[in-house]
C-alpha cells in the first residue's frame, strides 16, 4: 500500500478490494489493488489508457472475476457472483441502450429482468425519467435523441432500481466540452442528492478532481496514489503522478546535508536549494532525493538583479485564462514550467530567446515520498 | 456533378442493362411463352390464354409436388434458421480453441458439389432408413440452407454493440433473459430475413432433392418429370409462378435487412 487511506467523514467502508490482482493470459491488467470506497463517497479512477481502471471497475460490477485478492461489496465477498446478481448497475462508456426498445422500455429493463409488474415498472421508471427531465421523451426511439439525452436515458436507466451504488465508466467523452460541463453538475448534484456511492473511471483530470471525494490514479495496472484531488494535487506520491498532473517542474537532487536546523541543503543538475525538514524529516548525506515546485510557485527576475536562481531562456508560451504558462529552457537542456499573470508577465516584457533567472520559496518544494531513498 | 465522367457512366449503365438482359429474358420469355395459346414456343405468337395455368391448376401431381414444397420449405425455413442462429451466436459469444476450424465446417455445405451432396446424403439417409421420405428432403435441405442463415444472422450480430449484452447482464437479466430480450430482439430482422431466405433456396434446389425425395418429389423435381416426358408449355406457367414466389421471397428478406435500425412502426 502507497498511502494509508484516509476515510475522514466515511466511518464504513462500503466496497474493499483486498489485494485484488486480475491477470489477462500473461498480461497483468490490475497489480495488488487494496483499497477501500466509503458508503456514500464519490470516487474517481483516473488513468490513462490501458492503466486497469476499467478492469477493477468490471471487477466491481461482476464482468470480470478477479484472479487474486478479493472484493466485498457491503460487507459481502462477491468473487464469482455473477452481475445479474449484484445490483451494480454501470453507465457504459457506449451508452449500450437498447435501440430497439423505446426510451421508456430501456428504463423499465432493469426491473422487467427482475420480474417486477408492468404497473409497478411503469410508476417507477416515470419517477426516474421525471427526476432526469426526459418524461417528454418516453416513447421515442434511442436514436431520435441528442447525446445530452441519451446520457439521461442511460444514467436513469441504472438508478431506476435504485441501487445503493453506482458505476460509471467515462460516460461524459462521447459529449461536446460545453454539454460535458453541465452533465459533471448533474451527476454532482445527482449524487448528493441519493448519498449513495458513486465510482466513476475517466482518463480526464478535470472530470475527476472536479467532482470526486477521492482520486485513484492508476497507470500501468498499478495504484499509484489515492487521495482528495487537493492532497493529490498538493503532495504527489512519485513522479508519475506528478508528471500526470502537469503543472509541476520535477528536479532529482542529492542531499549534501543539514541547512541549519530546519533544512537540508540539496544539489540538483544545474543548482542548489534547500529543502525543509516539514517536507524530508529524516535524510543522510548523498541520499537522492526528488522534489517538485508547481508552476505557479516559480517566479521570475530579469538578470542583474541579483537574484540567485537557475539561468534560463524562454522557449515559448501558452495561454491558459486569465494567466499564462512560460515555458523555459536551462542551459542544461531541462524545460521549466512558469505559470504566472499577463500583468506580472508584461511587467517583465518577456519574449522568446529572453534571459532569465528561476527561483523560487524554499517552503515550495515538495518531496516525492515514492521516489526518495 | 463535375466529378464523373460521361462516357464511364454510360458505360456502367450498358453493363448493368446487359447484365439485367441476360438473366432475365429467358425468365421473360418463360413468362410470355406461358401466356400464348401454341403449343411450341415459337415467334410469332399466338393468341393469349391462361389455358396452360388451368392445366397445372387441374394437375393433381403438380399439387403434390407443391404440398411437398411447401412444407419442406417452411419446415427447413425454421430448422435452419434456428440452426444458423446457434452458429452465428456461438462465433459472437465465445472464443474457443480451434474456433475457425468450427466456422469454417458450420458454411461449408454450399461449396460442396451439389451431386456429391446429393449422393452423399442418398447414402447416408437410405442407411438410417429415411431414404424417400420427406423429413430426407427435410434433413438434406436443412444441411444445404443453415449456412445461409448462419451468415445473415451473423452479419447483423457484427453489428450490434458488444456492452448491449453486458449492459444486459449487468442490469439483472441472466443469459437465457438476455438471449430473449436483447439477442433476439436485435437480430429480429435478419432473423425473419433468415426465414425467408432459406425458404427460396429450398423451394427452389432441385439436385439434392432429386437424389433423396424418393415419391415425395418437391416441384423442382416434378418439372423435371415433365422436361422427360413432354414438352408442354405448363413447365413455362410452373417456371412463371415458382420465380414469382421465389423472387417474393427474396426481396422480403432484401426489405427487412435494408435499414434494420429505422424506428419501428
Amino acid at each position: 500500500m502507497k498511502e494509508a487511506i484516509d476515510m475522514t467523514g466515511q466511518p464504513e467502508a462500503f466496497v474493499k478490494f483486498e489485494n485484488v490482482v486480475k491477470r489477462f493470459g500473461n498480461f497483468v491488467a490490475v497489480e495488488k489493488a487494496d483499497f477501500e470506497i466509503g458508503r456514500g463517497e464519490f470516487l474517481a479512477i483516473m488513468g490513462s489508457s490501458g492503466c486497469g481502471k476499467t478492469t477493477t471497475l468490471r471487477m466491481l460490477a461482476g464482468l470480470e472475476d478477479p484472479t487474486e485478492g478479493a472484493i466485498y461489496l457491503d460487507g459481502e465477498k462477491v468473487n464469482g457472483k455473477a452481475t445479474w446478481d449484484r445490483d451494480t448497475p454501470m453507465v457504459w462508456q457506449s451508452l449500450a441502450l437498447f435501440p430497439f426498445l423505446t426510451v421508456q422500455e430501456n428504463v423499465e429493463f432493469a426491473l422487467k429482468m427482475r420480474g417486477v409488474g408492468k404497473e409497478e415498472r411503469r410508476q417507477r421508471a416515470d419517477k426516474w425519467l421525471e427526476k432526469m427531465q426526459i418524461t417528454e421523451f418516453a416513447n421515442r426511439n434511442i436514436n431520435q435523441l441528442s447525446g445530452g439525452q441519451k446520457q439521461r436515458v442511460a444514467l436513469a436507466r441504472a438508478l431506476v432500481t435504485e441501487p445503493k451504488i453506482l458505476l460509471l465508466d467515462e460516460p461524459l467523452s462521447a459529449l461536446d466540452a460545453h454539454l460535458k460541463v453541465r452533465m459533471q453538475a448533474v451527476l454532482a448534484n445527482l449524487q448528493k442528492e441519493l448519498g449513495i456511492t458513486f465510482v466513476y473511471v475517466t482518463h480526464s483530470m478535470s472530470e475527476a478532481f472536479s467532482m470526486a471525494d477521492r482520486v485513484v490514479i492508476m497507470s500501468r495496472g498499478q495504484i499509484e496514489q489515492i487521495g482528495t484531488p487537493e492532497e493529490i494535487y498538493r503532495e504527489p506520491y512519485n513522479r508519475f503522478v506528478a508528471e500526470f498532473l502537469g503543472s509541476a517542474n520535477i528536479f532529482d537532487g542529492t542531499v549534501q546535508g543539514p541547512s541549519g536546523d530546519d533544512g537540508w541543503d540539496i544539489s540538483y543538475e544545474g543548482g542548489n536549494t534547500i529543502l525543509p525538514r516539514s517536507e524530508l524529516t529524516d535524510a543522510k548525506q548523498g541520499q537522492s532525493v526528488t522534489f517538485i515546485v508547481s508552476a505557479e510557485n516559480m517566479q521570475l527576475s530579469l538578470p542583474g538583479s541579483g537574484q540567485a536562481g537557475i539561468e534560463a531562456s524562454v522557449a515559448g508560451e501558452e495561454f491558459v485564462g486569465g494567466t499564462a504558462m512560460v515555458f523555459l529552457e536551462t542551459s542544461l537542456g531541462q524545460e521549466i514550467k512558469v505559470q504566472k499573470s499577463h500583468d506580472e508577465l508584461s511587467a517583465l516584457d518577456l519574449h522568446a530567446g529572453s534571459k532569465v533567472i528561476v527561483h523560487w520559496a524554499s517552503e515550495n518544494c515538495h518531496v516525492l515520498p515514492g521516489e526518495t531513498g | 456533378m463535375g466529378n464523373e465522367n460521361r462516357i464511364i457512366n454510360i458505360l456502367l449503365k450498358v453493363h448493368i442493362a446487359l447484365c439485367l438482359l441476360f438473366i432475365f429474358a429467358p425468365i421473360a420469355g418463360s413468362f410470355v411463352f406461358s401466356l400464348n395459346s401454341d403449343r411450341f414456343p415459337s415467334l410469332p405468337l399466338g393468341e393469349f390464354s391462361t389455358e396452360w395455368y388451368r392445366l397445372i391448376w387441374e394437375d393433381p401431381l403438380v399439387w403434390s409436388g407443391f404440398a411437398n414444397t411447401l412444407i419442406v420449405g417452411l419446415t427447413v425455413a425454421v430448422i435452419a434458421t434456428a440452426l444458423g442462429f446457434g452458429g452465428a451466436y456461438t462465433d459472437f459469444r465465445y472464443n474457443f480453441f480451434g474456433k475457425s476450424f468450427y466456422l469454417a465446417l458450420a458454411l461449408l455445405p454450399p461449396t460442396i458439389p451439389v451431386v456429391i451432396m446429393g449422393l452423399a446424403m442418398l447414402a447416408f439417409l437410405s442407411r438410417v432408413n429415411l431414404s424417400g421420405t420427406t423429413i430426407s428432403v427435410i434433413i438434406a435441405h436443412g444441411v444445404m440452407c443453415s449456412p445461409f442463415a448462419m451468415a445473415i444472422i451473423r452479419l447483423r450480430l457484427s453489428q450490434m454493440d458488444p456492452d448491449l449484452e453486458a449492459a444486459s447482464w449487468n442490469m439483472g437479466g441472466n443469459q437465457w433473459q438476455t438471449l430473449r430480450h436483447v439477442i433476439i430482439p436485435f437480430t429480429k430482422p435478419a432473423i425473419f430475413a433468415a426465414l425467408f431466405i432459406t425458404m427460396a433456396v429450398s423451394f427452389d434446389e432441385f439436385a439434392v432433392a432429386w437424389f433423396v425425395s424418393g415419391l415425395n418429389e418437391t416441384l423442382p423435381v416434378k418439372i423435371l418429370g415433365f422436361l422427360q416426358g413432354q414438352v408442354s408449355p405448363r413447365i413455362n406457367a410452373i417456371g412463371s409462378l415458382a420465380f414469382i414466389s421465389s423472387m417474393t421471397l427474396i426481396i422480403l428478406a432484401q426489405l427487412l435487412l435494408r435499414n434494420p435500425e429505422e424506428p419501428k412502426s
